[in-house]
């Protein structure tokens, strides 16, 4: 029996050593490659290239935008949807579990293909115009986002009472908005936290709906085209953009005091 | 953490409390109708967008021709290797992740090993996409970490044993990252859920650990494995940016040739794309519906 037990653990540090292995090698192997900028010499050179490149800060700053849009986008859309739905409509909540998980089965790729075939012609034209085309970008986003921001917000509602919540409220005489705003949003703080920083997690560096829509105005192209012509400094992006998905989730643990745990990612 | 688990509609939720009401009232569903407009607008239309496309010659008549196309042995073969790179990644990285969450909940592992694996795993698999294509050229390239490493260790070169990081296995490997890390969040609530009498009562009874597992703790698992399976697999089956990075025109997979389409690159047939598109989608309903009869099968015993 104590020989056994001995062999599970021994078998369970196995795998967790390499498991550890397979996380941190390429981080390590990535971090030493991006300094090597600079012949014979440990530099953080490629990292000064990059910071000093304007295209880096303006596509950061861009996708930042347009990830700071579809959280709000998202939210407005979502949170008044999947209230309702837990007040007064659950039998559509099948349903609506059910249409927050297409993205699962409509690849990103294949979604943006359809977007395009359907806004960029008559009667839309929505890729004609600057505005119709991040408005464009930023509704896909909320689409790729939908597992998160729906399964995020829906199981937020579950933890409090909102039924009770809502008569109650109701029978000290308020309205709707003061329902929503100060009643039902406050709850669901955690919730929409991590909603929120899921989402720009998944927007910030996001290629495939970004490349065909907006090409390289975006950070996740531009990632794409610095590697396709720097070697170093596309190690040094790889190493910046980690850290940027390490302080999102981060921030989440640091919200939700360790009660929310990342969810899955959306397009690669 | 339950919002994994019920990232798909599977596992059962308590009950709700619906009150028995018969035909929707139309004011209550004014509410949600702007969301379900947007699903229409978003969802809807362009898939059906796609799907009238993929009937359509380049005049728009009607034609079946796109999808025989399909059956070239270009486009069958990028179908193939898609699939093999997503059942591969899947259960390599399933099997990874599922024994690192076995350490962590049943396997005795320190309390604090936990909790950072799981503040990692969040991260990692979240980390995809252009970057991750970049740091696995850092390891496993030509001159990769590894690749030199294993050159000066054991000298052997890799790449003149036929390894390149833009072939399947290349890819395979790239994928496992992200895909261990969504394995260990899904199968930690699962794992968390065996309870330890079953295993005392399972020893009690003369069971042996591998009688227990076999008999108790899998059969257990098993629909809870196969939804993360099923997710795993459309994690990979899916994935454009990592694999546009990474197969540099040396092998096409599904998704590089849709984009290919899209962008009219080579010979850009529309129609084609589309039908390709409509063929993704039918890989991935087939594979939910045989996780569904998977699934059905291996809970029958449940209903007692």
């Amino acid at each position: 029996m104590k020989r056994n037990l001995r062999l599970g653990l021994l078998w369970s540090w196995f795998w967790m050593i390499l498991g550890w292995l397979y996380f941190l090698l390429p981080l390590l192997a990535t971090f030493l490659f991006s300094l090597r900028a600079k012949k014979d010499t440990l530099s953080f050179l490629a990292y000064e290239r990059v910071f000093k490149d304007p295209n880096f800060w303006k596509t950061f700053a861009f996708s930042l935008e347009i990830g700071l849009i579809t959280i709000l986008a998202g939210l407005v859309l979502i949170v008044p949807t999947a209230y309702w739905i837990r007040l007064r409509l659950p039998r559509l909540r099948m349903i609506t579990e059910f249409v927050s998980m297409l993205p699962f089965v409509v690849p990103a790729i294949v979604l943006v293909f359809g977007l395009i075939r359907v806004f960029s012609g008559a009667p839309f034209y929505l890729t004609n115009t600057y505005m119709g085309t991040n408005a464009l970008l930023v509704a896909a986003y909320i689409v790729l986002a939908l597992p998160y921001l729906y399964r995020a917000i829906d199981t937020g509602l579950a933890a409090i009472d909102v039924r009770a919540l809502t008569e109650a409220a109701q029978s000290l005489g308020a309205g709707w908005p003061v329902i929503l705003l100060r009643i039902i949003l406050p709850n669901l703080r955690v919730a929409m936290i991590s909603a929120a920083f899921l989402t720009l997690a998944t927007v910030m560096g996001e290629f495939t709906i970004a490349s065909f829509l907006v090409g390289i105005k975006a950070f996740g192209p531009y990632m794409s085209l610095v590697g396709q012509n720097k070697t170093y400094e596309s190690s040094s992006l790889a190493i910046i953009s980690f850290v940027l998905t390490w302080a999102f989730m981060g921030f989440i643990q640091l919200f939700s005091r360790g009660r929310a745990e990342a969810a899955p990612p959306g397009a690669h | 953490m339950r919002r994994l688990n019920n990232l798909f509609p599977f596992t059962k939720q308590g009950a709700h409390s619906a009150r028995p009401v018969s035909p929707i009232p139309w004011r209550d569903a004014l509410w949600v109708l702007p969301f379900f407009f947007f699903i229409f607008l978003l969802v809807f239309l362009p898939s059906a967008s796609l799907l009238s496309g993929s009937f359509q010659d380049k005049r728009g008549n009607f034609t079946l021709q796109n999808y025989l196309d399909l059956f070239k042995p270009s486009i069958l073969s990028a179908y193939w290797i898609s699939i093999r790179i997503s059942l591969a990644s899947a259960l390599g990285g399933g099997l990874l992740g599922f024994m690192m969450a076995y350490g962590i909940t049943v396997g005795g592992l320190p309390r604090r090993l936990r909790t950072a694996l799981l503040t990692f795993s969040g991260v990692a698999s979240n980390f995809a996409g252009v970057p991750l294509a970049f740091a696995f050229m850092a390891t496993l390239g030509r001159t990769g970490l590894i690749t030199v490493l294993i050159q000066t260790l054991f000298g052997i070169n890799l790449y003149e044993r036929g390894f390149s990081i833009y072939s399947f296995w290349g890819l395979t490997f790239t994928y496992i990252y992200f895909q261990f890390p969504l394995m260990i969040l899904i199968i930690t609530p699962a794992l968390d859920g065996l309870r330890r009498e079953w295993r005392e009562a399972a020893q009690i009874l003369g069971a042996s650990s591998w009688e227990y597992w076999r008999r108790v703790a899998l059969p257990v698992l098993t629909p809870s494995i196969l939804g993360a399976m099923i997710l795993l697999f459309g994690n990979a089956f899916g994935a454009y940016a990592t694999a546009l990075s990474l197969t540099g025109g040396v092998i096409n997979l599904v998704t590089t040739l849709i984009g290919a389409q899209i962008k009219g690159d080579v010979l850009q047939n529309l129609g084609l794309g589309y039908a390709l598109a409509m063929g993704m989608v039918v890989v991935m309903a087939i594979m939910i519906s045989i996780y569904y009869l998977l699934r059905r099968y291996s809970e029958r015993w449940l209903k007692i």
